[in-house]
């Protein structure tokens, strides 16, 4: 099962060139900034190179690599809470509207994303990876049930949750 | 009878069971289509905050970063392996030798790692050096058993995974993580009691499943992982005694 260790390096280095910007993005939404997401990918790497000679290519790798990430992103996500009792959630799109709207328009997109960053942080770590693997990812529900260990109809919930919570602090604008 | 919320939501995802029915009556409701408009506007909404670019060669600084890292996760692999192969022989001097080390470590958790009552009076401290090789010690013993349980976590199910050396890890860490418990217990610190307690439930469990498991046997060991967090409460534990490992004074 194991390869010869040179091999097993540039193979590994083919994963991460092929992966982190797609971990990244993965990671992002799930902790809401861009030191946790970095540390989430560094670490999913970590994982994923210790149980490396164990994947036997039979799983996408991406689909493998995003499994554990996930993992690793609700491990940190849980820990913060811990920590600090909430997410930090930053707004990276804040810079990226740059197509010249007009004043009332950008106060109102400031608006929307200063909510829906404030929701987002509200949510519990198991709602916001069922949302983010939903909306951004695309996974199937049953996926998502696999990916956090629980039935469908919890993952359902957590979705539903999450897509309510989001709606409620968006309610007056959109 | 209009579409519940809850639908509407699985509608939108192409989740609902019922997806015509649901698709003709938005068609047919304005209250209904009403609701699942403000749905689509919410998620748009959503879909405005984009993930920041982490650069072109972000695949390469997390590469550089991660090499120290790979290189200090080889060596520990190494020293597990042959930790374990020192296990499978049954040579008398090494597992002598083991078993005074393993002792000599709960001698001295019981001794200082946990606070004694104070009606007894405090011994001068052993040697600070030794007090830290026996806290390193410690550390491994959690990082090792975190190790196994990443990776049977992590593991895609299949029809068969062979788990063999993950069970000797297993058997190899009961032991140890045995004494510490007991040691633990009797210090009077009941939080890492119950962690280790919960941690050797699972090791023995492992130790005790088949060598080839099937998706089955490998999702109930991943669920029993995740139903305790059984993960976040080690990184907790080792994390306290990796700080008490960098303080200057040791304990």
């Amino acid at each position: 099962m194991s390869r010869p260790e040179i091999g097993r390096q540039e193979e590994f280095r083919l994963l991460v060139e092929q992966h982190s910007r797609a971990l990244f993005g993965l990671a992002w939404r799930m902790t809401g900034n861009q030191q946790d997401a970095e540390e989430v990918v560094q670490e999913t790497f970590l994982h994923a190179y210790r149980s490396f000679d164990r994947f036997d290519g039979r799983a996408q790798p991406g689909t493998w690599l995003h499994r554990i990430a996930v993992n690793c992103a609700l491990d940190l996500l849980r820990t913060r809470r811990h920590d600090a009792g909430r997410v930090e959630l930053e707004a990276a799109g804040s810079d990226a509207g740059d197509a010249a709207p007009g004043p009332e328009r950008l106060l109102l997109s400031a608006e929307v994303q200063r909510r829906l960053t404030a929701a987002l942080r509200r949510l519990s770590p198991t709602e916001r990876a069922a949302f983010v693997l939903r909306h951004y990812q695309g996974c199937p529900i049953e996926e998502i049930s696999r990916e956090l260990r629980m039935s469908e109809n919890a993952a359902k919930n957590c979705v539903f949750r999450a897509v309510q919570k989001l709606r409620e602090a968006l309610q007056p604008l959109v | 009878m209009h579409v519940s919320e809850e639908q509407l939501v699985l509608y939108r995802y192409g989740e609902a069971k019922d997806a015509a029915a649901i698709g003709e009556h938005l068609a047919a409701c304005a209250t209904c289509r009403a609701a699942y408009q403000s749905l689509e506007r919410a998620l748009a909404a959503v879909d405005q905050m984009p993930a920041p670019d982490p650069g072109e060669n972000y695949a390469a600084a997390v590469w550089e970063r991660l090499q120290p890292r790979l290189q200090q996760s080889r060596d520990r692999e190494g020293a597990v392996r042959s930790l374990t192969l020192a296990a499978l022989f049954p040579w008398r001097r090494l597992a002598l030798a083991a078993a005074m080390a393993v002792l000599i470590v709960a001698a001295f958790l019981l001794g200082h790692f946990w606070p004694r009552p104070q009606t007894v009076a405090r011994q001068p401290l052993p040697e600070q050096v030794r007090e830290r090789i026996l806290l390193v010690a410690l550390g491994e013993h959690l990082e090792r058993s975190q190790m196994i349980l990443i990776e049977l976590a992590n593991a895609n199910p299949g029809p068969q995974l062979d788990v063999s050396s993950e069970r000797r890890w297993a058997a190899d860490l009961v032991g140890d993580n045995r004494l510490y418990r007991q040691a633990a217990a009797r210090a009077g610190d009941p939080a890492m009691t119950a962690v280790l307690d919960d941690l050797e439930r699972v090791l023995l469990e492992i130790a005790h499943s088949p060598s080839t498991l099937s998706g089955g046997e490998l999702e109930r060991i991943q669920r029993r992982i995740e139903s305790g967090d059984i993960l976040f409460k080690l990184r907790v534990v080792e994390s306290k005694v990796r700080r008490q490992e960098e303080k200057p004074n040791g304990l």
